[in-house]
């Protein structure tokens, strides 16, 4: 086995598109599953139970089966009900979906742990219902979830190869074609791996000085 | 409303002069049970306007529980409370956050918003419930904060403060809503013995300078006989003796309050 720099020079063009497709992944993905996220834990809260059940078996089923069956179901099956959209489009939804009802339950945790004291503090000032939410008790929950967030984003990151399967061009994608092309294999999966490692580490190192901000 | 007949059901539970001002809080019949445990067993009685009412006795005697009830963060099984006329329980919200408006608490763990400025947490309900224009709370927070002598910690963040200084945050933050009734639930239990002092007499400062009811939860005997109008002796979700500070400091007429008092002082 040689290492041929020059494929690796070949491949990098196809490489800075695959790097844009993949964060774009992340980055959708990750705004998608925190927003999610949040409006399930907050119906999961709701006083009647024909909202939470609904919300609970749903994101039960979503969280207990495989994002790769989600991707195959969203992608081939939506367009059979007339429901058409761009394959990182729908990657990203299905990426957003899947994560929320694990950052569904990052948030529960989150609220769980505010002191009830806080709660009691807001009634007897009289604030209203909502304003206790977004001022009193959300800030607090999020500062809390932070790091556990930062943890799903790196791992939304790790699982945008299997974007491939439904043709999305991520940097899997784009290596897998030009070894096919090429012949060569190791130069793209190493330069991608490479990427992988970096792009885990900065987000690591990000996500702790924005911990250590929020802690303060 | 209910009964309208002014007359206690327990008549050591008031004083003489009950008829005097009229009534401004008044429990009936209040019942307050947690599981099989019986906190609250059948309570009636009834507070003036402008008076300051001690509630003491034993750990899990239900004194705390009143002021809960009071502040509507919990519910009573059976009874009625009455606060300026208005019915708390049961009452629809919007009647609720009428009688809440009247009412302030502090309470033992002081309860700040972490996420808030000092400021902040004194202008945030006045600003948000009442209305107030916000440099008009500013300003008026700036005042309390003065008052209650932490006017150079507006930005501070209440985790940076001293126990006796948070506690001091949050009585001016229970001020700022001009309550008539302000409820105290042990509010110096969590403080080092040394900054205790320092809010006993910003509560006496308090007690002395303006009309508000008051109702304190204290384990603080020499606090309690300062500000008192009336006290009483909780033991086991009962009223067992009430009367003046004097009375029930110098002279208790019940075995259980002599030893209680005896115990603590």
């Amino acid at each position: 086995m040689k290492w041929d720099w020059n494929a690796v020079s070949d491949f990098m063009p196809d490489f800075w598109k695959g790097l844009l497709v993949t964060l774009q992944a992340v980055a959708l993905g990750s705004l998608l599953s925190f927003s999610l996220g949040l409006v399930w834990t907050l119906l999961m809260r709701a006083p009647t139970r024909w909202v939470r059940w609904p919300v609970g078996v749903v994101t039960e089923f979503v969280r207990n089966t495989p994002l790769l069956v989600q991707l195959f179901f969203l992608f081939y099956v939506l367009p059979e009900w007339g429901l058409t959209f761009s394959a990182l489009a729908t990657g990203v939804f299905a990426i957003g979906l899947h994560y929320s009802t694990y950052t569904m339950q990052v948030y529960r945790a989150g609220i769980e742990a505010v002191p009830a004291g806080q709660w009691e503090a807001a009634t007897a000032l009289n604030l209203p219902r909502g304003r206790t939410w977004t001022a009193v008790i959300l800030p607090q929950a999020i500062r809390r979830v932070v790091p556990a967030l930062g943890n799903y984003v790196i791992s939304m990151l790790k699982d945008t190869p299997m974007l491939m399967v439904i043709t999305v061009l991520e940097m899997l994608g784009h290596a897998r074609l030009f070894s096919q092309e090429h012949f060569q294999f190791t130069e793209p999966l190493t330069v991608i791996g490479v990427a992988f490692v970096l792009i885990s580490y900065l987000a690591s190192l990000l996500l702790r000085a924005l911990e250590r901000r929020l802690v303060r | 409303m209910s009964a309208d007949t002014p007359l206690m059901k327990e008549p050591d539970a008031s004083t003489g002069t009950a008829l005097a001002g009229g009534e401004l809080i008044r429990l009936e019949g209040v019942t307050k049970r947690f599981g099989t445990n019986t906190v609250l067993d059948d309570l009636n009685f009834s507070v003036e306007p402008g008076k300051h009412v001690t509630l003491i006795g034993p750990s899990g005697s239900g004194k705390t529980t009143i002021l809960r009830l009071l502040m509507t963060l919990a519910k009573p099984d059976e009874g009625t409370i009455t606060v300026d006329g208005q019915r708390l329980f049961p009452a629809p919200e919007k009647q609720v956050r009428e009688v809440r408006k009247k009412i302030g608490m502090v309470f033992q763990q002081f309860n700040l918003f972490p996420n808030m400025s000092v400021l902040r947490n004194i202008t945030e309900a006045p600003v948000r419930v009442l209305g107030l224009p916000k440099d008009e709370a500013e300003a008026r927070a700036r005042e309390l904060l003065d008052l209650v002598g932490l006017a150079d910690k507006c930005d501070a963040k209440p985790t940076r403060l001293s126990g006796g200084q948070q506690q001091r945050v949050a009585i001016a933050r229970a001020l700022a809503m001009r309550p008539q009734v302000l409820l105290l639930d042990e509010v110096t239990s969590a403080l080092d013995p040394e900054l205790v002092a320092g809010v006993l007499d910003l509560l006496r400062d308090i007690a002395r300078s303006t009309d508000i009811t008051m109702l304190c939860v204290t384990h603080e005997m020499g606090f309690a006989r300062d500000i008192s109008d009336q006290v009483l002796m909780f033991d086991a979700g009962r009223v067992i003796e009430s009367g003046s500070p004097e009375k029930i400091f110098g002279d208790p007429e019940q075995e259980r309050t002599r030893e209680f008092i005896s115990a603590v002082l």
